[in-house]
């Protein structure tokens, strides 16, 4: 890959940006959001929290609501439309020229920018080596596969040398297989360009793989911030904990020797608590090696083989099943007691932010 | 397969090849015989005629589809009071026969017209040009406009948004939006609207007829030829030339514009 000439990233700042469409639905609630100069941020949430009007308000599509500031570099932008404001953007649909070919797509922004011609050549080319489509330069963009349109769209957003890269759900048009490798690659171009780039998802996968930090967003508020890391095995609320990964919940309450519930005792070294749920990650359980004393006793509702491994549904007498993985080779049937370890240091009491988000 | 395509290759033989046809035949038919065909590039009635009709409905095309584009695109952009009501008497001009499109233009640009009385109020000359290509022209541009408007906002409704947005953050002005993701978008519309509008231009009589004085259009030309000389051969000669000439412009049109959307890639 070749590095085009490196201009100083870019910090993003928002200052209580609400927004309110014009029909009075709120559906961003005053948020503040510092964005670090190079690093990759994803906005993580379901289905119409608010995560795209936030991009847009950031790229200068939308106006924040009065009081609300935009700042790159700490000048303020809230009043400069999107033209002057040099982000690249990367949209789900592409949102290629239909009437122009591959180059003419990649070289639209240097034209607009009255490049000299020898020079939009040169760029345009390299942008197409970057991202390995130059074999289909004079292609029109109907011509494409949808890979290859979200390469043309990724070197187009490029070619122009942005401040800022902001993507909107730029893989979710994609099937599996190639959604993973073009996760791949825009990481590593990330990293490579050291761009600042926004990047939005509803796909925790992605957001884990891609971002240096996630906001995690509901309904128009931040959940929470933080290292994929952080979100993972510290979430601050219930409602993060169940939309990243998966979370096994028991309810029982606080004993002398640990959490006490319908199925035995599940350690807990975390001090006094009131908690009557405890939660756990699946790989923070696993079964009892012969003659190891047990924490919890079950026994197999369901279980599926992965092929590396095979994931169990465990009955303890809860309202759901806990969740775990096992070695491929274990060959537990349905109805069959199980035997269970926990361990402490996996074991989440978020009992003090029920009622928050 | 090839059964599916009956009821159209039927339809097409009765109602269009047949008829063409017999006209071309009738055309060489009279007390001429087939010169009627060379008179029409020969005569210079009949010449100028068809040359004043392929003028004034080329105009009337441009003019339509300029007017269109800019009121089209702000009238689905643009919300406004009484927008839905402009919109829905948009239709009214394409309920009106000829007649009644000649008597407005009258109205406006007549002998009693609103512009002759204007340009004289503000100490000019008297402006009349109803009886005239002008007047035909004017009319055309009043009946075209309307419906052009309706396939230009209809075409707009189904622009991809984010294409122009995606032009915009590439540093594209406004007008350049325009000139790069708008127009390219609406050009399919443009093709078969303008297409519509030229036909209709072509053969429009009614305007024609009560515009008449000095008018000297091809459709004019063959009702005289056919009710008054009753030369029903060289009103079938006229006829075919005029389907003949304005199909050959259409084609010649869409494959220029087809063009030009590869120049342009
Ligand atoms: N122009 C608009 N007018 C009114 N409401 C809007 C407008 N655009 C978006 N909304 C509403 O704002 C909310 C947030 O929309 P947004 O597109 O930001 O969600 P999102 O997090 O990107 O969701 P998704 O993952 O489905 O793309 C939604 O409830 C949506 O219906
Ligand atoms: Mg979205």
């Amino acid at each position: 890959m070749t590095r085009p000439a490196s201009t100083k990233p870019l910090s993003i700042s928002l200052k209580s940006c609400a927004k309110t469409f014009a029909d009075g639905t709120r559906v961003l609630e005053p948020l503040d959001l510092d964005i670090h100069a190079g690093e990759t941020l994803v906005l993580l949430g379901p289905s119409g929290c608010g995560k795209t009007t936030t991009l847009r308000l950031i790229a200068g599509l939308e106006q924040p609501d009065a009081g609300g500031r935009v700042l790159f570099d700490g000048v303020d932008v809230t009043a400069q439309s999107i033209e002057l404001r040099n982000v690249g953007m990367v949209f789900q649909s592409y949102a290629l020229f239909p009437n122009m070919t591959v180059a003419g797509n990649v070289g639209y922004g240097l034209r607009i920018r009255k490049l000299p011609a020898a020079a939009q050549r040169a760029r345009v080319a390299e942008m197409l080596a970057m991202m390995r489509i130059e074999a289909l330069a004079d292609r029109s963009i109907d011509q494409l596969s949808g890979g290859q349109r979200q390469r043309v769209a990724l070197a187009r957003a490029l070619a122009v040398q942005p401040r800022a890269l902001l993507l909107d759900e730029p893989l979710t048009a994609l099937d599996a297989q190639l959604r993973d490798a073009l996760r791949v690659e825009i990481n590593q171009l990330l990293r490579e360009l050291g761009i600042t780039a926004i990047y939005v998802t509803h796909d925790q996968a992605e957001a884990m793989a891609l971002g240096d930090r996630i906001i995690v967003m509901s309904h128009g508020r931040v959940a929470q911030t933080g290292t994929p890391r952080e979100i993972y095995h510290q979430p601050a609320s219930h409602f993060v904990a169940g939309f990243i990964g998966t979370m096994n919940r028991l309810s029982g309450e606080m004993g002398a020797n640990g959490f006490v519930c319908a199925a035995g005792i599940v350690p807990w070294y975390g001090g006094h608590s009131a908690a009557d749920e405890i939660l756990f990650r699946p790989e923070d359980v696993r079964i009892a090696e012969e003659g190891e004393p047990a924490d919890l006793v079950g026994s197999v509702a369901a279980a599926f083989f992965l092929g590396d491994r095979t994931r169990l549904f465990v009955d303890v007498g809860d309202r759901q099943p806990l969740v775990m993985e096992s070695t491929a080779r274990c060959t537990r049937g349905v109805g069959e007691q199980v035997r269970l370890r926990v361990d402490p240091q996996g074991v989440l009491d978020l009992s003090s932010q029920r009622g928050s988000l | 397969m090839i059964y599916l395509l009956l009821p159209a290759a039927a339809f097409f033989g009765a109602f269009f090849l047949l008829p063409m046809c017999r006209l071309f035949l009738v055309g060489g038919s009279g007390t001429r015989g087939w010169s009627a065909y060379t008179a029409i590039l020969t005569d210079p009635v009949y010449f100028n005629a068809l040359l004043a009709t392929l003028g004034v409905a080329a105009a009337t095309t441009v003019a339509t589809l300029l007017i269109s584009a800019i009121a089209g695109v702000f009238l689905q952009r643009h919300r406004f009071p009484g927008n839905a009501l402009l919109v829905s008497m948009l239709t009214l001009p394409l309920a009106f026969p000829g007649v009644v499109i000649g008597f407005m233009v009258i109205m406006l640009a007549g002998r009693q017209g609103l512009i002759g009385a204007l340009t004289q109020a503000l100490g000019g000359d008297k402006w009349v040009f109803a009886y005239s290509l002008g007047g035909l022209f004017m009319g055309y541009v009043y009946f075209s406009v309307p419906r052009t408007i309706l396939t230009v906002m209809s075409a707009t409704e189904k622009l991809d948004h984010r294409l122009e947005e995606a032009a915009r953050s590439l540093g594209a002005s406004t007008w350049r939006v325009v000139l790069d993701v708008i127009l390219p978008g609406l050009k399919p519309a443009f093709i078969s609207a303008g297409a519509i509008c030229f036909a209709t231009a072509v053969g429009a009589f009614g305007t024609a007829f009560t515009l008449a004085a000095r008018i000297n259009v091809l459709p004019m030309v063959i009702y005289t030829e056919f009710t008054l000389s009753a030369n029903i051969a060289m009103a079938a000669a006229l006829s075919f030339v005029l389907g003949a000439v304005t199909w050959l412009v259409l084609a010649l049109a869409r494959t220029a514009a087809g063009s030009t959307v590869a120049a342009a890639g």
